[in-house]
């Protein structure tokens, strides 16, 4: 209904904007009426220039001061994802900065220098130094930034053996994800989707005879102990997906037919990271959004949403098909002993197999 | 030179004793001018589509539960009781993003002004090959009608993405547009890659062997070396697209595993071992990243021809505009990874990637200054054609800078494939390009047409565009860097992006109301064609040779001789002379020296 409302005010304005605009050319009718900018054109044009840049800078207030805290800057629940961060704020503000000079320069411009008839221009056709100049301040900015760049990405890419990573696979089907444990020995059992025999519920194509695959453990929630390196080793049955975990600054494709990789270290708790102000902030707005929803819902006889707690995700970013808008696995980050609990619950592989 | 422009005299009389049909005049054409129009006029007609497509788009993100009309009324089968359906919603994505890459933004834009401008800028007769060039418009005619069909295939069109990665793209299975409609979306992508290298090969040889006298490379208008340096990028990258195409095509109907290894569906184990989803990463981006020039280099080759015509002004450092456009396109062959850094690849190729992509943003930058130092002290005539390159410069500047953050590998771990990236590409190459094209339109229209377009519209179809163009993309930022991803049909399943949705409304109406004022636009291209003011000969005062061509068109372009060019197209507001414009067919005054370029 909201769209259909819109969609005529839309033809209205549309409507009248036109019939404004043929008031105005028969208006001028008796002037001049060619169809090229004149001086009061330049004129009304270089002052809407002004009031462009006015707007650019209102839009980006408004964009920072409502929406400012919408974007996952400060916040990381991973250790590398500080690093990110940093790199993020240092790029951004640099943006900003560059952003507001140019766009000032070249509105500004367009309003000081809006024609007149008799004006000549000044002929100015070269400047080899400030040529130089502006060319050489990007490069030594930009070797900067790909200097940063480069070792946070090399760092955070680098897998560190030594760390004794906790070794998780993460696997992803249309449309739902699965995580496999290493189990004691830490070392995932050989797979393949070859393998997979739906008849003994062997769903990830585990190789049934690999030792190091008998105590995997094969989970739908993804469970992670706190400080702990994590070492993603990520498959996919079907098309490709994208495993995406956005607050620990993470991401990875899932590629059928090849194993990818991705580690990190999760530094913050789900229940601490609920108690954190901002995440209070986050959730109550996200609540009373809901709340209102719920009311509208209710009215129409329909159930009320259910409240909101924040829960760590897993999301599939790459194009998967026709629900790849809900592929999701909830994570949780706990301390090692919860871990060590959940862990105990699980079956392993070689006792989740269906025997017949 | 001369001999070869006598001989073209010769030519001309022939073709003037040909009697032509209205066969040969409007549909076969082989001239030049009449395929630009051509050009222009299928690339809007697909461009409505496109539009079109996104407007269902941005409502269904704003308003995902309910049910719409216009769904209901556009879709059919697909949006039972106006609810649109999941699949359709990502086919919708897909085609409004092939149909305004490829279509409107490489064949409608660089095939339209490439046309109009390479003969007449140049001094040429037509183009190197008329009947090339005509197979070429029909090729890219016959490419836009089987995507058109492929809109009502049974299973529906395309859904994979504009990008077909496999094997989504592959397996009928896996989604119900890569059947007959991904079939026909590859069938029309391979007709339309030789309708391209067709008329890029065209316009290199043109430009190399068909300048008149005295028309040096460094004389030449930007505007023929951004389509030049196009024609090339087009010619070296479109072909590895072909190849991707014509192996993917393999896989799906052959057999064969070029894209395909261990995969299980729908509770089968197919047979495909061996090959790699990242293999056709490689040959797609390959051409995907150059894409992005071949789509951008001409709009702002236009750009500089219209800021410096319209600030009365020489362009500011015409020989390093020419070597940014020379290092843009060198560069843009190898960046390609930048889409792949966490496909998978060797993360040693993601640096080296991230270092060549962040090298694009000197030049890129180097052509930003220099604009913003043509319109120094300039005497600037607002035409619609004006507006709409400052605000090229503006949008460019804006989606180029969020760039920097795209292209750090690091960084694009956390904003890979989310809003962020829609936000960054649609403005430094969708708005963009875009711009360029409209600018292109209201500069040229009077020689296309040998009309006006009503320059009050045009000023308010700019400024709403211009508006809503910030409107829809500036906030897009915030929700890509709150981790939302691209291409979902709905949020809903997210309680965590709830606190996105207002934004999404807000982003949608504004986008409403861009895209209802580009009627405004299509209302004044259409009337203007048939009952605009007549132009006079030379309206924005500019010195390129296209304003001395006669304004009634005619095969071969100038009556009799062909214009002899003594100067480079810059010579605006020169001291010495009268007038703000020196014409490039004017000789130099005794004593006047010519800048050295």
């Amino acid at each position: 209904m909201t769209a259909l409302l819109t969609i005529i005010v839309l033809v209205f304005i549309t409507v009248a904007i036109w019939q404004m605009v043929k008031i105005f050319d028969l208006a001028n009718a008796n002037n001049e009426s060619s169809q090229i900018a004149n001086d009061k054109d330049n004129r009304v044009n270089g002052y809407l220039m002004l009031g462009f840049l006015a707007f650019i800078y209102i839009i980006t207030i408004v964009c920072v001061v409502k929406w400012g805290d919408l974007p996952l800057m400060s916040n990381s629940a991973s250790e590398h994802g500080q690093t990110i961060d940093n790199l993020m704020i240092i790029s951004m503000v640099l943006i900003f900065v560059v952003q507001t000079i140019t766009q000032f320069l070249l509105h500004y411009f367009a309003f000081k220098y809006k024609g007149e008839k008799g004006r000549k221009a000044f002929f100015y056709a070269d400047n080899d130094k400030l040529e130089f100049i502006w060319t050489i301040i990007p490069v030594i900015t930009l070797a900067g930034l790909i200097i940063y760049g480069l070792f946070t990405w090399t760092e955070i890419m680098g897998v560190n053996e030594d760390d004794d990573p906790l070794v998780v696979e993460l696997y992803a089907q249309q449309f739902n994800w699965k995580a496999r444990y290493a189990g004691q020995d830490n070392t995932l059992g050989k797979a393949n989707v070859r393998l997979i025999n739906l008849d003994n519920a062997n769903i990830l194509g585990l190789d049934e005879s690999d030792p190091n695959a008998q105590d995997d453990v094969i989970t739908t929630e993804l469970h992670l102990p706190v400080g702990q390196p994590v070492l993603f080793k990520m498959r996919s049955q079907d098309v490709l997906h994208s495993a995406y975990m956005p607050h620990f600054r993470a991401q990875m494709n899932c590629v059928p037919g090849m194993i990818t990789q991705f580690g990190f270290t999760p530094t913050v708790t789900t229940a601490d990271m609920r108690l954190t102000s901002q995440m209070i902030d986050k959730v109550a707005n996200i609540n009373r959004i809901r709340a209102e929803k719920s009311k509208k819902l209710i009215e129409n006889g329909e159930e009320a949403l259910e409240r909101y707690e924040f829960d760590y995700l897993l999301l599939c970013n790459k194009i998967c098909g026709k629900s790849h808008y809900n592929m999701q696995m909830k994570i949780i980050v706990e301390s090692q002993e919860d871990y060590d609990a959940w862990i105990k619950e699980q079956k392993v592989f070689k006792n989740s197999l269906v025997q017949n | 030179m001369s001999a070869q422009a006598d001989t073209h005299d010769h030519d001309d009389h022939e073709h003037h004793h040909h009697k032509e049909t209205f066969v040969t005049k409007y549909i076969f054409s082989q001239d030049h001018k009449m395929i630009a129009k051509q050009y222009l006029i299928t690339g809007t007609i697909m461009g409505v589509i496109g539009v079109l497509m996104s407007m269902m788009i941005r409502m269904q993100i704003a308003w995902p539960e309910e049910p719409n009309v216009l769904f209901e009324a556009l879709l059919g089968k697909w949006a039972p009781d106006g609810v649109m359906d999941a699949d359709i919603y990502l086919a919708l994505v897909t085609i409004h993003g092939t149909i305004m890459v490829f279509f409107v933004l490489t064949a409608g834009l660089s095939g339209t002004f490439s046309n109009l401008l390479i003969p007449l800028q140049i001094g040429a007769r037509d183009m190197a090959s008329g009947f090339l060039n005509m197979v070429s418009y029909w090729l890219f005619f016959l490419s836009s009608v089987f995507m058109i069909i492929s809109l009502f295939v049974e299973a529906g069109p395309a859904a994979a993405g504009w990008t077909i990665y496999p094997p989504l793209s592959a397996l009928p299975m896996a989604q119900g547009g890569s059947g007959m409609g991904m079939t026909l979306w590859l069938v029309s992508m391979a007709i339309f890659i030789a309708s391209s290298l067709l008329g890029s090969l065209n316009y290199i040889v043109t430009v190399i062997n068909l300048r008149t006298k005295g028309m040096s490379m460094t004389r030449l208008p930007l505007t023929i070396w951004a389509f030049f340096v196009t024609a090339i990028i087009g010619v070296v990258s479109f072909p590895v697209l072909l190849s991707a195409a014509l192996l993917l095509i393999m896989d799906r109907s052959f057999g064969t595993s070029f894209f395909l290894s261990d995969i299980f569906i729908q509770g089968e184990v197919l047979h495909y071992q061996g090959g790699s989803p990242v293999l056709f990463e490689h040959l797609f981006w390959f051409l995907g990243h150059p894409e992005v020039y071949i789509v951008l280099l001409p709009a702002l080759g236009i750009t500089s021809e219209i800021i410096a015509t319209n600030s009365r002004k020489p362009i500011f450092g015409y020989r390093a505009m020419i070597a940014s456009i020379l290092a843009i396109a060198f560069l843009s062959t190898i960046v390609w990874g930048h889409h792949m850094f966490i496909s998978g690849m060797n993360p040693f190729l993601g640096s080296v990637f991230t270092f060549t992509t962040l090298l694009i943003a000197i030049p890129s930058a180097v052509k930003a200054f220099n604009y913003i130092t043509t319109l120094w002290k300039g005497n600037l005539q607002f035409n619609p054609a004006m507006l709409f390159s400052i605000g090229l410069v503006s949008t460019f500047l804006t989606g180029g800078l969020t760039g920097i953050i795209l292209g750090d590998s690091a960084l694009d771990i956390n904003v890979h494939d989310t809003y962020f990236v829609v936000a960054h590409f649609h403005l430094v190459m969708g708005i963009s390009a875009l711009y360029g094209m409209f600018a292109g339109i209201y500069h040229w229209f009077p020689k296309m047409f040998g009309r006006m377009l009503n320059k009050n519209l045009g000023y308010i179809h700019f400024w709403v565009t211009a508006i809503c163009a910030y409107g829809v993309f500036f906030p897009m930022h915030f929700i890509g860097m709150a981790g939302l991803p691209r291409r979902y049909y709905t949020n809903s399943n997210f309680p965590l992006f709830d606190d996105l949705s207002n934004v999404n409304v807000v982003i949608t109406v504004f986008a409403l109301i861009g895209g209802a004022f580009q009627l405004v636009f299509l209302w004044n291209f259409f009337y203007s064609i048939f009952y605009g003011k007549k132009t006079v000969q030379n309206p924005w005062k500019s010195n390129t040779l296209e304003w001395t061509a006669p304004i009634k068109h005619i095969h071969g372009n100038w009556e009799g001789a062909l214009p002899e060019v003594h100067r480079w197209s810059y010579d605006y507001s020169k001291p010495g002379h009268d007038e703000d414009f020196v014409p490039q067919n004017v000789p130099l005054k005794e004593g006047e020296e010519e800048l050295q370029h």
